[in-house]
């Protein structure tokens, strides 16, 4: 698998390459460092969901209903930080509970009534934004609380444009960094990370050998929640206002990014680093494309045609290239007739 | 009675008002080869259940495992004395490296929440070195062949503490060279006092190696039998408490007339070579041969799924180029797979729509429609024609028992009205009593001037059915028998003599 | 079994229409049995349930068409371009020519879907996820992301007339339904797509061709969005991209509601039909009563669960005596 998945994840490093390339030639401000900080942070958001995405798939599900958790999450925490107070590290655990939560409902239905699972998050996804809607009235929340507006502008490493600017590596994007280390070492290193593969790989095996495939299920449905949860306070932060609609309807890019990562629906395949590639060849057509000044409209037609390619290559390579038996004919049958008679053909015979 | 490693007495099951187990008694010695014969629905997988801790025994039994009697199998208990089984679709997970599946058991097992992919390394060398194989560690499974996974399984098994290996069905998927590898590594298990129990419906070369054979019919045990006093003939009378009579298909056909099917050097790369054959109408042609002798192969590139490189194939005279199933329905060709489940029947559909999913071109109406009637009339007819028992037309297929499952097979190619119909296994897992009905349904056919030809792994089966014996190995037909100047030990003799 | 199964679907289906309805009349007295609400349910439910035949057929096949919202509004601000360019030229030929050339847009799409799940082999999700961001963005490109808008009285028959009292895109939804159910149920087609959806491989092994079957099924799951487009710029009296997009789910919602099985095989336009009046009850009862259109959504959400959950354990009782 390590083989293949190198050679997934370097193809996609490729089209990167190429891209970036492409681009920086017509706008050299594409490859500078002040650009990459801002799509690191930018690109947060959609990649912090990802990770959550690629656990749920590697344990060969999918979960539609993580943009309405993410929301639910941060809208209840800026709300309740706002009438009480806190701090940057309540806000995220607040969240985090409350993406937890919403979550593991996902993964007990499917697992304990087995509802496949893009029904089960479908129906869930109505449910909870729908809830949402109602109770918020869709009132959009402008005035974050004053941690919500500093913790956004912490940089890790700050440096400045040539004009005096100053610009870094934002603490957004070092939050991301982090839990795709986080992830990439648990899906490694430990056994509840390789039972996902397991799981994704074969249900039934998986519990013959002894998993707690329940148990493994509710965790990634629950896993996704919390990254949802995550996801939805760093866009509080990047945006600094909570519109509860402004998630809700991007969850097929979401997942989309993770395919075009190396991720496998049926499950059982699927890297970190995949993903963050995934995600970042989103982010570099879009950004690209403003940065050689075609219009936004364009955007989609783009990922569209990146998504329908890059699929259908990995697609027809599977389609043409399936196993096949392969039987290492013999050559010897002159000898094998005189060795033990018969002609070795069906003859023309005389009437038996 | 010395050294058993376990031993099981009075063992009842009763489900639903099914006697799944009835008294049975069973025992097996340390280090010993064994098998358990049984056809479907004997038992014999319930009996595994219960020794593997999957399922328990009614009160009652006892089961002692080296020397210790237990009260209660878990499948936990069951694994901690040692004991794995190795299902017949081997439980491995394809997407994940030949290291990962041999060292899974072993790391769930412990309970150490970080792996040490070290230590995995270290445990999948070690269960491999026990059996004397050596594979790339870092291959995927889903790459490996049947053969290789299989040792990946049993390597698996050995990281334990393993005392007694329970293998189901394992050479059903595997060819000649690679059983002779499977049986040298048994054998070399033995030698280090790990007991085998092989699970097994027919005589094969494992109940060949096993030293003693236990046998369940209807949940009861038969018997305990040393295996040299077996042969095919009591072992399936044993299992069945009958045994098949066959009656020999001598009708001649006219070989005067133009062949219904005649290939010339029809070849395919990989698959098979130089092919020469001829079907007569009202002639029944047996092909057999062992697994990877291409013969499956050469049945899908007459029924258009696996198109030959070279070579002709002539239907009634006409050099015909089959490129479809369509093509080869439009020509009257038809095929019965040998994997009923997975290509012969949609089970979850009806029966009814099973049988006419092959003739309803013929059945709509002026304004191409459906026809209701003419529907249910072909369905009713089908079904009284090969007599299937069903409880309706609408239930669903996968109801049925597989006898009645494989006439609906056959029904639905026999309501094509083929000329040339090939047979592949076509009695495969099916009781006996359904195994002659069919073989009737096959000669009638037959005489009625259809040309048939009969894939099997059984020698008597196509021996007794056929008028000739086509043997194909390794892509080639390498000999041919005619059945009424030949026997069943002839053509096994000649089979065994030129496996490699 | 399997025809139990189906049977307790559609009685679990059939309680719930009838439960809702009733608590409909009476938290709505007097106001939800009237002309009125009834013409004004059946001129919403149209849009919706055109639009989830499309999807069903696909899901039938065990596929799943995440462009058809995608294609209504490609064939929509194609048929409203149309209309606008010909805005000298008679009305009726206007739009005879933009329903055409909506039809045949919505058809080119299906059959790509078609060509890239038949032949490139591409998981119909993937493939119609990305043909969903493609045309979604060539809407855009188009349209600048603006509306068209403003059609002739003939256009809007379409979506707002009325035949005999009975609103005019009801009687095409009916149409689409009895086209629909004649094609599962009459058509070779219908009985191939059945077969290819429960076991592709023992469909091929029975000579069905697959790859026919499913370029016409994507094909079919086009044309009704292309014909769900027609009336929705009726509607709306305007086209633009991303026109409907929460419809998308909804669809897959209610075929399954209707007893239309995910993994494929299995489902009827009757059981489809049903969901979606349930489904519409539910809304205008609630919109009576002045109840936000997201608590519907929120409890369309929660009947699927529940009908999901009922399902699972009637079976699992059943089954509850052998294992």
């Amino acid at each position: 698998m390590k083989k293949l998945m190198a050679r997934h994840e370097t193809y996609v490093l490729t089209i990167i390459v190429i891209f970036s390339i492409v681009i920086s030639i017509i706008n050299p401000n594409f490859l500078t460092l002040e650009n990459t900080f801002d799509l690191l942070k930018s690109y947060a958001f959609t990649g912090i969901l990802a990770i959550g995405v690629l656990l749920v798939l590697i344990s060969g599900g999918i979960d539609i209903s993580f943009a309405a958790v993410a929301t639910i999450a941060e809208y209840l925490t800026v709300s309740v930080c706002i009438a009480m107070g806190g701090s940057m590290v309540s806000a995220f655990l607040l969240a985090i509970a409350v993406g937890v939560l919403l979550g593991s409902v996902n993964g007990l239905l499917i697992h304990r009534f087995s509802i496949p699972p893009i029904i089960t998050t479908i129906a869930t996804m109505n449910l909870y934004y729908g809830l949402l809607i109602v109770i918020t009235k869709g009132k959009w929340i402008y005035a974050l609380p004053d941690f919500f507006r500093s913790f956004a502008d912490v940089r890790v490493i700050t440096l400045q444009t040539a004009n005096g600017i100053p610009y870094g590596l934002s603490v957004i994007t070092v939050i991301w960094i982090i839990l795709m280390v986080i992830t990439a070492l648990m899906l490694k290193y430990t056994r509840l990370g390789r039972s996902i593969y397991a799981v994704g790989g074969d249900r039934i095996s998986a519990n013959r050998v002894g998993l707690n495939v329940a148990g493994i299920q509710v965790f990634v449905y629950g896993f996704m929640g919390a990254m949802a949860a995550v996801a939805g306070i760093v866009q509080a932060l990047l945006v600094q206002t909570v519109a509860p609609n402004s998630i809700v309807g991007k969850e097929l890019n979401v997942i989309a990014a993770v395919v075009l990562g190396g991720a496998s629906l049926a499950g059982g395949i699927g890297t970190v680093f995949g993903t963050f590639l995934g995600v970042m060849l989103l982010a570099i057509v879009q950004n690209g494309m403003t940065l050689m000044k075609v219009s936004a409209v364009w955007y989609d037609v783009f990922v569209g045609l990146v998504i329908i390619i890059s699929v259908g290559f990995s697609s027809w390579k599977q389609k043409t290239g399936g196993r096949r038996v392969k039987i290492d004919v013999r050559e010897d049958l002159p000898e094998l007739a005189a060795a033990y008679g018969g002609s070795g053909t069906d003859t023309e015979r005389e009437n038996h | 009675m010395e050294n058993l490693f376990l031993s099981m007495q009075g063992i009842n099951k009763r489900y639903a008002g099914v006697q799944a187990l009835d008294n049975v008694d069973f025992a097996v010695r340390q280090g010993e080869i064994h098998c358990l014969a049984g056809t479907n629905g004997s038992g014999k997988s319930t009996l595994v259940k219960i020794i593997s801790g999957v399922v328990q025994p009614d009160p009652g039994a006892e089961i002692v495992i080296n020397g210790n009697r237990v009260h209660h199998l878990s499948s936990m208990e069951s694994i901690r004395n040692g004991i794995e089984v190795i299902y017949q679709d081997l439980s491995l997970f394809p997407n994940l490296t030949v290291q990962e599946n041999i060292s899974i058991s072993e790391t769930v097992s412990s309970r150490r929440r970080i792996i040490s992919w070290k230590k995995s390394r270290e445990t999948a060398k070690r269960a491999m070195e026990r059996i004397g194989i050596n594979l790339d560690l870092d291959a995927v499974v889903s790459g490996l062949s049947m053969a290789d996974q299989q040792l990946v399984a049993i390597s698996r098994a050995l990281t334990g503490n393993l005392k007694l290996l329970i293998m189901d069905e394992p050479t059903t998927a595997l060819t000649k060279k690679e059983i002779d590898a499977l049986l040298a590594v048994v054998l070399d298990m033995k030698a280090k006092g790990i007991a085998t129990l092989f699970i097994s419906h027919k005589l094969n070369e494992v109940m060949e190696v096993a030293e003693r054979v236990t046998v369940l019919r209807d949940g009861k045990s038969i018997g305990c039998f040393s295996s040299n006093e077996l042969d095919d003939k009591k072992i399936e009378y044993h299992m069945t408490g009958t045994t098949t009579t066959y009656s020999p298909y001598h009708a001649v056909p006219d070989t005067g007339q133009v062949p219904l099917l005649q290939t010339r050097e029809l070849s395919k790369k990989d698959n098979f070579s130089g092919i020469n054959l001829t079907v007569y109408p009202g002639e029944i042609v047996g092909i057999t041969g062992l697994l990877g002798s291409g013969r499956t192969e050469l049945a899908l590139a007459l029924f258009g799924l696996n198109p030959p490189d070279s070579g002709e194939i002539r239907l009634s005279g006409k050099p015909t180029v089959i490129g479809s199933v369509k093509q080869a329905m439009h020509h009257g060709i038809a095929y019965v797979p040998e994997n009923r489940l997975a290509e012969g029947l949609i089970l979850d559909q009806s029966i009814g729509k099973n049988i006419v999913i092959t003739v309803l071109d013929r059945l709509l109406t002026a304004l191409r429609f459906i026809d209701k009637e003419k529907v249910n009339s072909r369905i009713t007819h089908s079904v009284n024609e090969l007599s299937i028992k069903i409880p309706g037309p609408e239930a669903a297929v996968k109801t049925l028992s597989g006898g009645n499952q494989q006439r609906v097979v056959l029904a639905k190619w026999i309501a094509s009205n083929p000329g040339l119909f090939i047979l592949d296994n076509p009695t495969v897992g099916i009781d006996i009593a359904a195994k002659s009905s069919i073989h009737a349904v096959i000669k009638q056919l037959a005489l009625n001037g259809m040309g048939i030809i009969i894939i099997s792994d059984e020698i008597p089966e196509v021996l007794y059915n056929c008028n000739r014996v086509l043997v194909m190995n390794r892509g080639r037909i390498i000999r041919e028998f005619v059945s009424r100047d030949t026997t069943e030990e002839e053509i096994q003799a000649f089979i065994e003599a030129t496996a490699v | 079994m399997t025809i139990k199964i189906k049977k307790n679907e559609l009685t679990v289906l059939t309680a719930i229409m009838a439960a809702v309805l009733v608590l409909m009349v009476l938290l709505n007295p007097g106001s939800f049995l009237t002309i009125g609400n009834l013409q004004g349910m059946a001129f919403q439910l149209p849009e919706l349930g055109i639009l989830t035949l499309g999807m069903m057929v696909v899901m039938i096949t065990g596929g799943i068409n995440l462009s058809i919202i995608a294609t209504a509004n490609m064939a929509g601000i194609t048929a409203a371009m149309l209309l606008k360019g010909m805005e000298g030229s008679p009305a009726g030929a206007a739009l005879l020519a933009a329903a055409a050339a909506g039809l045949v847009v919505a058809a080119l799409i299906g059959l790509l879907n078609g060509v890239l799940v038949a032949y490139i082999g591409i998981t119909p999700i993937l493939a119609t996820l990305g043909t969903m961001t493609l045309f979604n963005g060539i809407a855009i490109v188009v349209t600048k992301g603006y509306v068209i808008s403003g059609f002739s009285d003939p256009v809007l028959f379409i979506g707002n007339g009325t035949l005999l009292a009975v609103p005019f895109p009801l009687i095409l939804f009916a149409l689409a339904a009895f086209i629909m159910a004649v094609i599962l149920k009459k058509s070779r087609t219908g009985f191939n797509m059945y077969m290819l959806g429960s076991n592709a491989v023992a469909a091929k092994f029975s000579g069905v061709s697959n790859a026919k079957v499913l370029i016409m099924t994507y094909l079919i799951s086009g044309l009704y969005s292309g014909a769900a487009a027609l009336v929705m710029i009726s509607r709306f009296n305007s086209a633009k991209s991303g026109y409907g997009n929460s419809y998308l789910l909804v669809t897959i919602l209610a075929s399954v509601l209707g007893g239309v099985s995910s993994e494929g095989g299995f489902g009827k336009v009757s059981g489809v039909v049903m969901a979606l009046i349930t489904l519409q009850l539910l809304s205008s009862g609630f919109n009576l009563l002045r109840v936000s259109s997201f608590m519907t959504t929120a409890i369309w959400g929660f009947i699927m669960i529940a009908v999901m959950v009922i399902d699972y354990l009637i079976d699992n009782r059943k089954k509850g005596g052998r294992q």
